[in-house]
């Protein structure tokens, strides 16, 4: 609830502090910040506003979209949020205190055993803002870990991930050195290359940012752990109903964007970071972790452990400081994953790699031919006879959203068009966008 | 161990005339319950005083400082392993790590047995 100040509240602060206007409290800000014309309308009654949202937002419309490069839209049942809006979890905030209701802590407890056999992992945290922010903090435990400062991030994993990892780390004493990937995957050579006394961790990503399985996993492992580093996976739930987990080719941390389990796209966000370890590195997990138990009736209990943790008592010595927890968007991915149960899961993940097969099939024949001669699952680079900004360009007419031009991260790949393929495409879907697009190319 | 061999720090370590570190009978009762033991790196080099190992019980976590300066010689593995050790035997499986002391005169400047319950009875 926002309750104002009164000008008789307003005069007595300023008193007590010892100011004489509200304007010389804020003499040091330079004048074109304080109170801006903003470029708004006027005000509004609600039936107009409503009428003026709703104008707005029927222009919003998509015919199709093919886009993905970090956020995917899959279908979500009905269910998952008509349960997770209900008033017992709907806060305004996230539930800071959750010893305070054994259905929060339960909740959380489902979460983390979901995560942490979707990744094969022994620990998963309560969640953490997002899959990129999941990433760094990764890169964090890892240079606190192994007292070493140098982070391998090979240039398969997002660019924007990388973003975040370097804003993260840029005062950590930690830094993050590329390794190249002219192939779209990351080649053992290339990493032995990079490999050195104070390498403190690789981070890869599978499927990549190409949408390419890392094909080399095993090798880059050994490869990482011979150098004693720690390999951090991140990689794309819905892809693990088909690909081998991170806890499978020996990842320390495993991390990735939960938004595919049942968020739906909302302009980036709110998103959902998992994160889950090994069990020796469980104290240096940012975040929280609910653990069950029993209480003094010999009744199964849930409890938040690890209390005595650095972001309460000792925060200079923290791994982190940012532990935010998307409780809610937790609690989705649980319903979620829960209600397409483990075949399900299964089904889903061959869902979308075969229609994603099928499409790279079709754009092939429409000469849009694959870039990457590589294993992908629901996303792929293709050729275009022209630029792909001008392909996109000329499809987003048709209220169709082509994909990622790659050249917005990689000048150099200026004919190539990153295009993602779910479950919730049919088969006409894909011919009528392999058609626009062969029409669009000429 | 017989306390009356140690040494006391105001923080409540020991240290015994060989350089083992360890908590006090009265820490462990005032922390109740330890969960984790982090130990330091063997070969690491200390200043008194130096936060160089971390206790943690069900109530919070605590750093547990270097006695005298030194390097560490040695660290206990199994107290790590199994931290209800500190509780159980505090002045002898229950220790923490070892100290190659730079200098043993700087042990005789703690407190010994007797000053330390003086100390805290009027803490």
């Amino acid at each position: 609830m926002f309750i104002p100040h009164t000008d008789e509240q307003k005069k007595d602060m300023l008193a007590t502090i010892g100011v004489a206007r509200f304007d010389d409290l804020i003499g040091a800000l330079p004048a074109n910040l304080v109170r801006p014309r903003l470029n708004l309308p006027g005000s509004m009654s609600e039936m107009e506003l409503v009428r003026h949202m709703e104008e707005l937002a029927s222009r919003d419309h998509l015919a199709q979209s093919y886009l993905g490069a970090g956020a995917y839209e899959h279908f979500v049942p009905t269910a998952v949020w008509a349960l997770a809006l209900r008033g017992e979890f709907a806060t305004a905030y996230t539930p800071y205190q959750a010893e305070a209701s054994q259905g929060t802590l339960q909740s959380i407890f489902e979460f983390q055993s979901l995560v942490c056999e979707l990744f094969k992992m022994d620990v998963a945290n309560a969640s953490m803002y997002d899959g990129a922010s999941a990433a760094a903090e990764a890169c964090l435990v890892a240079a606190k870990h192994t007292g070493r400062n140098e982070i391998l991030v090979p240039e398969t994993v997002h660019p924007q991930t990388l973003r975040v990892i370097q804003t993260y780390l840029a005062h950590s004493g930690a830094r993050v050195t590329s390794v190249p990937c002219p192939n779209g995957v990351l080649e053992p050579a290339f990493l032995q290359k990079s490999l050195g006394p104070d390498t403190a961790a690789l981070l890869i990503q599978t499927p990549n940012f190409f949408g390419c399985l890392e094909t080399h996993v095993k090798e880059l492992s050994d490869l990482i752990h011979g150098a004693g580093g720690l390999l951090i996976a991140a990689t794309y739930p819905v892809a693990l109903g088909l690909v081998a987990p991170p806890g499978e080719y020996g990842a320390d941390i495993a991390v990735a964007e939960g938004q595919s389990l049942g968020l739906p796209l909302a302009y980036g966000g709110p998103y959902l970071g998992l994160f889950a370890c090994k069990e020796g590195l469980l104290r240096k997990m940012p975040g929280r972790v609910v653990g069950q138990t029993l209480d003094a009736d010999g009744k199964r209990a849930f409890v938040l452990t690890l209390q005595a943790r650095e972001q309460h008592i000792r925060r200079e010595k923290a791994t982190s400081n940012i532990c935010t927890n998307q409780a809610l968007c937790a609690l989705a991915a649980t319903i979620y994953l829960s209600l397409v149960g483990k075949n399900g899961f299964k089904e889903l993940a061959a869902l979308n790699f075969q229609k994603a097969h099928y499409a790279a099939g079709a754009l092939a024949q429409r000469g849009f031919p694959l870039v990457f001669p590589h294993p992908f699952f629901n996303e792929f680079v293709v050729r275009c006879p022209v630029s792909a900004e001008r392909i996109v360009k000329r499809l987003s007419e048709k209220r169709v959203l082509a994909g990622l031009p790659l050249a917005a991260h990689f000048p150099k790949r200026a004919e190539e068009l990153l295009v993602c393929v779910t479950e919730i495409k049919t088969k006409a879907d894909i011919d009528q966008f392999g058609d626009l697009l062969a029409e669009a190319a000429r | 161990m017989d306390p009356k061999d140690l040494r006391f720090t105001k923080s409540h370590e020991w240290i015994a005339a060989d350089g083992a570190v360890g908590i006090s009978e009265h820490a462990q009762h005032e922390i109740t319950d330890v969960v984790f033991v982090e130990l330091p790196k063997v070969g690491r080099a200390v200043q008194a005083e130096e936060a160089c190992a971390v206790v943690e019980s069900v109530k919070a976590a605590f750093d547990i400082y270097a006695p005298v300066p030194g390097t560490i010689a040695a660290v206990n593995e199994e107290g790590a392993r199994n931290p209800g050790l500190l509780n159980k035997s505090p002045y002898g499986d229950g220790w923490l790590y070892k100290i190659q002391m730079t200098s043993p005169a700087d042990r005789e400047k703690l407190m010994t047995h007797d000053q330390y319950q003086q100390f805290i009875k009027e803490k």
